[in-house]
């Protein structure tokens, strides 16, 4: 699995192919949403800039936007989530990724909290 | 308990049966029935009707039903039982404390019921001639005069049906009036604080704006710096709610509204929470453009299926002339409905087939003449206070999620005296449904971790009050003492249906019943 990188509001992202990066939540973030039972995805073709509203996730709590860590095009959307929302839970970091996104700005990735920053950032909430 | 009869105090409770079940699946006088669909049978009837004369054609030709309409067929007690068993498991303000907060379920006072009822207002028809309906066009006229002299507001639109229909009818007046100036491309965003009310981005969004978020600051109010920073040609409006979700006064309030004035935007403030306030803050001194009041809050009329909601909307002399139609004027010819532009005036549109939700101007009206200015003043005061009172009892054992001040009125805690407990906010409030209350609002607002908002209101009377905080202090102390977990996991234990899987219920809902066997295929292919 290629490496992935978080966002302060607890997305993931990593390289799909080449300019293309596959984004998800972090398994924190579906800890603390509870149970997934709503998917809200972006249209195909859509420009989104970084840090813009992609999608929506909802629980039995709670309602949360998911915000895009970089800016692009949406190029696909994980649809299994539609019909099984708990994949969010189950697997946060695979096969419950939200969507894909094509970027020209491929060094927006690396500007990114890699996997212990983002570890040391989540023991910092408490 | 019983000494009478010389038996010891201290005799060992009797035996509990484990498993126990009774041979008809009811539990004491709480009785466990089928759904009515299951109850029916063909051909049972509560009424008798006549047979169609000897003879007689049917003229409904192709219209004729073909099928059945798949509705039970059951005598009159049986549905008279079903319904008020189903009355008898809910739970309501005339049942008991309920506590949820950011809803205000407050007790709806019966002199408003019986005022509403009186046929004088209850048997009138919108599209009566007006000059029938003077005392109904003049009970508006009043209402819409104390709720300006109440809130210092030059305007009000009576019609919004509900809080979230007055947010709409708020921002549409800010849309119109920024339209009028030709600012219309440009000023495209509305800054909505964190501890907004969730239908503030909402109808922003429905509009059209972009919503920017405003962070709050670690005393859950508004950081100002931040506000601030967001502030631009580009920004339409502010929505602020006051006091906040988090039960809180925003103390810049003044100092918001003048910088949002000074960059060109407008002031929209959710007034959802005025029931704190009313009697003791204007709204109007606070620079406020556009604000709605929920009379289903504030003014005590029904509402959480008892009733429809009222959400009137104030507005500044900015936003007046875009106040919607239809509204009440009172002239030589009497009081009239204006249901067209007038000169001056630039309406933008209606929001409602008719003038507003007319029942509830009734006890609104009703609550607010019982109460006078000095029982508004009170009302709103001793919501505080008790709201102040559960905090301060509670802040020992519970853990307040902003320490260091009074409350408005509700009281919010977070879950951080259940770390590590393995307790959750969703098994406390399941576990406070066994001790016989209705739970706090959960997990809302977002800006505080495993939120519990209670709001008491008024309504409650001290003992209420006390014994509502002692079942909160004995499951608090509970949960703290550790290994309570699976007793607190496996609440509610003494409600007609355990633990309900709010997952699967989301996840894969049964919408409608359907029946074992499938009835005639025509009934089926009109589905």
């Amino acid at each position: 699995m290629a490496e992935l990188r978080f966002t302060k509001d607890h997305e993931w992202i990593r390289v799909a192919d080449g300019d293309v990066y596959e984004i998800g939540i972090s398994d924190y973030a579906q800890s603390q949403l509870g149970d997934v039972v709503f998917v809200d995805l972006p249209e195909i073709g859509k420009q989104i800039a970084k840090g813009g509203q992609a999608a929506v996730v909802e629980s039995v709590k709670a309602a949360s936007d998911v915000y895009s860590p970089v800016g692009g095009t949406v190029v696909g959307v994980n649809d299994a989530l539609t019909a099984d929302p708990g994949l969010v839970n189950r697997e946060p970091t695979g096969a419950g990724w939200f969507f894909k996104l094509k970027t020209g700005d491929t060094a927006q990735f690396t500007e990114l909290m890699d996997e212990a920053a983002y570890a040391d950032y989540v023991k910092g909430l408490g | 308990m019983d000494k009478s009869q010389g038996r010891s105090a201290q005799e060992a409770p009797a035996k509990e049966l484990p498993n126990f079940v009774t041979a008809s699946g009811h539990r004491g006088l709480q009785l466990e029935e089928k759904l009515i669909f299951e109850q029916g049978v063909p051909g049972r009837i509560g009424v008798d009707v006549p047979d169609a004369p000897k003879g007689a054609a049917n003229k409904l030709g192709a219209f004729a039903r073909k099928g059945t309409i798949g509705l039970p067929d059951l005598s009159e007690p049986q549905v008279v039982r079903h319904f008020t068993r189903l009355s008898q498991k809910n739970y309501g303000i005339d049942s008991g404390l309920f506590s949820l907060g950011s809803c205000t379920m407050k007790h709806n006072p019966r002199l408003n019921e019986k005022m509403a009822r009186l046929p004088g207002f209850a048997d009138l028809h919108p599209l009566q001639p007006e000059k029938t309906v003077q005392g109904a066009l003049e009970l508006i006229d009043t209402l819409a005069h104390w709720l300006k002299t109440l809130t210092g507001m030059p305007a009000v639109a009576m019609s919004p049906a509900a809080g979230a229909h007055g947010e709409l009818c708020g921002m549409v007046a800010i849309w119109a009036a920024i339209q009028a100036k030709g600012e219309g491309a440009t000023r495209r965003r509305v800054l909505v604080p964190e501890s907004a009310h969730g239908t503030n981005p909402a109808t922003a969004a429905l509009l059209g704006f972009t919503v920017d978020p405003i962070p709050a600051n670690e005393r859950g109010r508004v950081d100002l710096a931040a506000f601030e920073k967001k502030l631009g040609p580009d920004v339409a409006a502010i929505m602020l709610t006051n006091p906040n979700t988090c039960g809180l006064f925003e103390g810049d309030i003044k100092k918001i509204a003048d910088l949002v004035h000074a960059a060109g935007g407008y002031f929209y403030c959710d007034g959802a929470n005025y029931n704190a306030i009313a009697g003791r803050v204007r709204p109007a001194d606070l620079g406020v453009d556009a604000m709605h009041i929920n009379l289903h809050k504030t003014f005590s009329t029904p509402h959480g299926g008892g009733g429809p909601g009222s959400g009137p909307v104030v507005l500044s002399a900015a936003l007046a002339p875009y106040a919607p139609l239809p509204y009440v004027v009172h002239g030589a010819k009497g009081f009239e409905l204006v249901e067209t532009q007038r000169a001056g005036t630039s309406p933008f549109g209606r929001l409602k087939g008719f003038h507003g939700q007319m029942g509830m101007f009734v006890r609104a009206l009703a609550y607010m003449l019982s109460h006078g200015s000095d029982g508004i003043r009170q009302a709103s005061t001793d919501a505080v206070l008790n709201a102040n009172y559960i905090l301060a009892r509670l802040k020992d054992v519970m853990s307040p999620a902003f320490a260091g001040g009074p409350c408005m009125h509700e009281a919010l805690f977070d879950d951080a005296f259940l770390k590590d407990t393995g307790v959750s906010t969703l098994d406390f409030a399941k576990a406070l449904i066994d001790e016989g209350y209705h739970p706090m609002t959960m997990y809302f607002p977002l800006v505080v971790h495993g939120a519990m908002l209670i709001e008491p209101t008024e309504s409650e009377n001290k003992e209420s009050l006390d014994a509502f905080i002692d079942s909160l202090r004995h499951l608090a102390t509970l949960a703290k003492k550790g290994d309570q977990a699976d007793f607190f996991h496996a609440a509610p234990r003494l409600t007609p249906r355990r633990r309900l899987d709010e997952t699967r219920a989301a996840r894969s809902p049964i919408l409608r019943w359907k029946p074992a066997q499938p009835p005639a295929p025509t009934a089926q292919a009109a589905e």
